[in-house]
């Protein structure tokens, strides 16, 4: 995962949308000419509209995995479709590596996903007449590559999501799960630039779920793509995101760092949404360590400044000593008491019924 | 306690039958009084229609054509043009099929002419010996489904030899490889343009209806005067029948693919044509597949009929041997006709679920088997045809072809067995046809007949509003009163009372057997097997056996329409019971409902939509078989339009009473599919 990109906020937007607007409905055009900002909800309900996506403004840059959150018919899916676009946004502007989307001609945009882009759907999307290899090599074929050259790069990326030795089974006689991770391998074999997942694990289950979050996180350390991702699972998102988006009712309510949006909730739903959220998956060393005092005793051990603090909390509480912390280049930057862990991991805690 | 509600629909019900009693009672039955019946306002559209297609074909839009006659360029009718290229392109191929698989020299001629065939007796396209395609129909039977298709591939190909109908036989086999390509590449067509263009979809529905409700042999006379008669005359009327299911069941496959599965292949990058034919088609392939499996089982249905017109095969032979009452031959041609259909039809649903192997790692042999085999077949019979021409006489060759009428027969074994049940149970077969003539048939007729036309309106039009809404009694009407303003009405009500019985009997037999079937699984699947095998008979065939018994009479026609509408009120019976939902049944029998209960409260009114599609199916089949009746002499709508294939002027008239015909069908098709709509709705399954 890339922790630069955080970082420098200077870093090239391959992805960028303003003041996105998706709405459904016979007078979507009228209703969304009509306003300068947010649509109200109200308005559009008279109308007889629903309102998927409600003044998007966002974008992501190279290499960056931003996490998409929200309740059911938030409009999730319908931000990823527009970005896609597998649908024509109402109004507003998305531009992909620069290009005004939405003016593309077919043909570029065709270009443009047999090259660049790849999705995982959330109800699968699997041709149902072609087998989990066949499926798999079918964009590659899209593209005009050879069947022997295709098959051969499904076989693959079917070894790659576990599905060896079910190549030719159809998509009916796989379990929900086996079928999501056709999905992905067929997403993955073009080796698309931006990637949409929407929802891409929520069929697996836990010990699956959790190998396949590693595969995903290695793909990505190694292959660094721009990532959109879907999930319902705020412990998947802590995993993976560099950044979260928080929607309600086709709004972004927040977007920012897994840390700020815990930290510093933007509005009372994102901070309701975040409740029940555990402290010490989100938040680094960096954040709880003290200033580094020449006087103190250290113990041996150092961790990285970087690190989450529940993956280091049992070391750092097995020492007797406070630890040092180290940056990238293991200079000595601050030392970490284990109180501060403990108020991380239970302080919170006794303090949240009261916060309600 | 309240007292019981009384339901909406009863009430309504009651007094639109007071109305009805009321105005039937006090209407006037003479000519004169339009309340009795309307004026025939309608008399000159057949005229009109005549006229039209005449000014069409002989007129209008002349061009310029080149003709290497008289080596100049001569005035032509476009119209005409266009249906003599259309002709001769069919007529072609026809033959091409035809001698391809029976020999000839036609194909020979079109690319020389007559005198270079006389001048070299060598010029003759063989035939391809009866054990070739024998081979070849077992070969591929296996190929497609295993053992047991190719057991009856190879049994019904030796049958139809054996018995010496093989060059009909081909020759209906050619017309059927010949028409049912064509229709289904059209069917495909349109149905993928009415999936991409609404407008398209708006126009075409109607037409469908039309086509679809119209009795097969009402096509016939403009097929004649616009094609003339002969086997492309008699293919185009087989197109024109065979289409519209494939364009529904295409349409109907596009339209249920899955959003996401159009959604990824876009993402992947499919090209419009790509996602066309390789994400759309592919995943609509079972209704595809389905439609094309309907379109072979109506070209075959068509063959009898178009033999009005110039098919030749075996419709012509059984039209023959029915005719002269000669009903031994006509059940053994009945037999071949039923061979042939469920072969293909087993044929052609086998291909639809038949599964490609790609990654199967097979050796150059085994890939290359099949093609290898049908070769050496070919070869095989080849040689056992040039042995038989030494071991028969000239003509006569059993290795290569059994000649027509030259095979074994079992003619006088069945004319012998009519004879003996004729003279067994002629009294009781006699005394069950004069009673139900008399006191069933005839009185029903007297009744339909005696209803004034308002009256008979406003039972229609009521029933329409009661059970479907203002809207469906208005296109009631509209239907209804088309023919009222034709001159047809009285035959139309002999149509209708005929039908009607018809419906009645069957929906009852349908119901209680599909009711009774359905409280066992094993019963269920037995029974639908039936009906799978029932369905692939073509209509035609259903006659044959009752024309043994009751001769040519309405009996005989009421009694295979029963027969053959029966079927789908079985089939959509048993479907809707057995598909109530599980949870829903055990639902019931834990809240202490009895079987019988259960049933009448909870699994009727769930699978009644389902039912009621069965109905409406029923009343088009009993419709469509009442009107092929006319060809063995019932007085309704169906005679008239056999008249009017011969006469010459009769296009117009036979369009007159297709659309007589049609509309009664549809009106009825109108209420029933409406009603079942609205009560999925009030019940939530749709
Ligand atoms: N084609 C459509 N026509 C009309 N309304 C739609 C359409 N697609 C989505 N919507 C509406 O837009 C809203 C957002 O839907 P969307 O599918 O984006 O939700 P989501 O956040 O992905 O939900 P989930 O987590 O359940 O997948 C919903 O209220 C939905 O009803
Ligand atoms: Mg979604």
């Amino acid at each position: 995962m890339s922790s630069q990109g955080r970082t420098s906020g200077k870093e090239r937007a391959v992805i960028e949308c303003q003041s996105v607007y998706k709405v459904f409905g016979r007078n979507a055009d009228s209703l969304v000419a009509g306003t300068d900002g947010f649509i109200d909800a109200e308005a559009a309900r008279s109308a007889g509209c629903i309102v998927g996506v409600n003044n998007a403004s966002f974008e992501v840059h190279a290499g960056e995995l931003l996490v998409i959150m929200g309740l059911s018919g938030s409009g999730k899916s319908t931000l990823l479709r527009c970005i896609s676009r597998l649908t024509d946004a109402t109004a507003g502007k998305i531009f992909v590596e620069g290009q005004d989307l939405l003016a593309m001609s077919s043909k570029k945009l065709l270009q443009m996903r047999r090259s660049k882009m790849g999705m995982v759907f959330q109800s699968f999307g699997l041709l149902p007449h072609k087998t989990v290899l066949e499926n798999i090599a079918f964009p590659l074929q899209m593209k005009g590559m050879g069947t022997r050259q295709s098959v051969s790069r499904a076989r693959d990326m079917a070894e790659l999501v576990g599905l060896r030795g079910r190549e030719n089974y159809f998509p009916r006689q796989l379990s929900g799960g086996q079928q999501q991770r056709v999905g992905i391998a067929r997403s993955l074999a073009v080796e698309p630039d931006i990637w949409f997942l929407d929802e891409p694990f929520s069929a697996l289950d836990p010990l699956i779920r959790k190998e396949m979050q590693d595969e995903f996180l290695r793909l990505q350390g190694v292959l660094k793509k721009t990532i959109l991702f879907v999930t319902h699972d705020f412990d998947e998102a802590l995993r993976l995101a560099d950044r979260i988006a928080i929607m309600k009712e086709g709004i972004i309510e927040q977007l920012d760092t897994p840390a700020g949006i815990i930290l510093e909730p933007a509005t009372e739903y994102v901070r309701k949404f975040t409740e029940d959220v555990p402290r010490e998956k989100v938040l680094r060393i960096e954040s709880v360590m003290d200033p580094v005092d020449q006087e103190e005793e250290l113990s041996d051990l150092r961790v990285s400044k970087d690190s989450i603090i529940e993956t280091v909390a049992e070391t750092i509480l097995n020492q007797d000593r406070p630890v040092g912390v180290v940056d990238a280049d293991n200079a000595l930057v601050g030392s970490l008491h284990a109180s501060h862990v403990i108020n991380v991991l239970f302080g919170n805690r006794s303090q949240r019924p009261s916060g309600n | 306690m309240s007292p019981p509600r009384i339901p909406l629909k009863a009430v309504q019900f009651s007094g639109l039958l007071v109305a009805f009693f009321v105005l039937a009672n006090f209407v006037d039955s003479s000519d004169a009084n339009w309340l009795w019946r309307f004026p025939p306002l309608l008399k000159d559209l057949p005229f009109i229609i005549n006229d039209t297609v005449q000014k069409l074909l002989f007129e209008w839009m002349p061009i310029e054509i080149y003709d290497p006659d008289i080596d100049d360029y001569e005035s032509s009718p476009l119209f005409r043009e266009v249906t003599r290229a259309v002709s001769s392109s069919l007529l072609v191929i026809i033959e091409f099929t035809r001698e391809v698989i029976l020999g000839g020299v036609k194909t020979i001629v079109v690319f020389t002419d007559w005198d270079f065939i006389n001048e070299n007796p060598w010029a003759h396209w063989p035939a391809l010996p009866w054990t070739v395609i024998t081979g070849w129909a077992i070969v591929l039977g296996y190929r497609l489904r295993g053992i047991g298709l190719a057991i009856l591939a190879g049994f019904s190909t030796v049958y139809i030899s054996v018995f010496g109908q093989w060059e009909p036989s081909m020759q209906t086999l050619s017309f059927v490889l010949v028409t049912a390509p064509v229709s289904v590449v059209l069917g495909l067509a349109l149905g993928i343009w009415a999936f991409r263009s609404k407008s398209v979809e708006a126009a075409l529905n109607p037409l469908l209806n039309v086509a679809q409700t119209m009795p097969h042999y009402s096509y016939l006379v403009p097929v004649i005067v616009l094609f003339g008669v002969g086997d492309h005359a008699a293919a185009i009327a087989t197109i024109i029948f065979a289409t519209p299911p494939m364009v529904r069941l295409t349409l109907l496959g596009l339209k249920n693919v899955p959003a996401d599965v159009v959604d990824a292949g876009v993402m992947n990058g499919c090209g419009r044509f790509q996602l066309l034919f390789r994400v759309l088609i592919p995943t609509a392939k079972r209704d595809v597949l389905i439609g094309v499996n309907q379109v072979v089982m109506q070209c075959l249905a068509m063959t009898v009929i178009a033999s009005f017109i110039g098919a030749q095969g075996l419709g012509s032979n059984l039209m023959i041997a029915l005719n002269s009452l000669k009903i031994g031959t006509g059940i053994e041609i009945g037999v071949c006709i039923v061979l042939i259909a469920v072969v293909l039809d087993k044929m052609s649903l086998a291909w639809a679920h038949k599964q490609k192997d790609y990654f199967a790692d097979r050796t150059l042999f085994q890939r290359y088997s099949i093609p290898i085999l049908l070769v050496a077949i070919l070869a095989g019979g080849s040689i056992l045809a040039w042995i038989g021409s030494f071991l028969f006489e000239e003509g006569r060759n059993y290795l290569y072809i059994v000649p027509h009428n030259k095979g074994i027969t079992t003619a006088p074994f069945w004319q012998a067995a009519v004879d003996w049940t004729w003279d067994t149970f002629f009294f009781i077969l006699k005394d069950f046809n004069e009673f139900l003539i008399t006191q069933v048939l005839f009185p029903m007729r007297d009744l339909y007949l005696g209803m004034p036309v308002v009256a008979t309106f406003l039972l229609m039009m009521g029933t329409a509003y009661i059970l479907a809404g203002f809207r469906s009694a208005l296109i009631v009407g509209g239907f209804l009163l088309f023919i009222a303003f034709s001159e047809y009405w009285d035959r139309a009500l002999i149509t209708a009372y005929m039908a009607s019985f018809v419906v009645i009997v069957s929906a009852v037999i349908g119901l209680t057997v599909g009711s009774l079937c359905a409280q066992s699984a094993v019963a269920s699947r037995a029974i639908l097997l039936v009906c799978d095998f029932l369905q692939t008979f073509p209509s035609f065939i259903y006659l044959i056996p009752v024309i043994m018994l009751f001769g040519i009479t309405d009996t005989s026609v009421i009694i295979a329409s029963v027969v053959y509408a029966t079927v789908p009120a079985t089939r959509y019976t048993i479907e809707g019971l057995r598909s109530v939902p599980v949870v829903i049944q055990e639902a019931g029998t834990m809240s202490g409902v009895s079987r019988m209960q259960r049933l009448v409260s909870i699994e009727f009114p769930l699978a009644f939509p389902h039912i009621m599609l069965g109905i409406n199916q029923t009343v088009i089949f009993g419709l469509f078989m009442v009107i092929i009746g006319a060809f063995i002499g019932t007085t309704d709508l169906g005679q008239l339009i056999l008249k009017a294939i011969s006469d010459r002027h009769g296009t117009g008239i036979g369009i007159t009473l297709g659309l007589c015909v049609a509309f009664i069908g549809l009106a009825v098709d109108q209420i029933i599919r409406t009603w079942a709509e609205r009560r999925k709705k009030e019940l939530g399954l749709g």
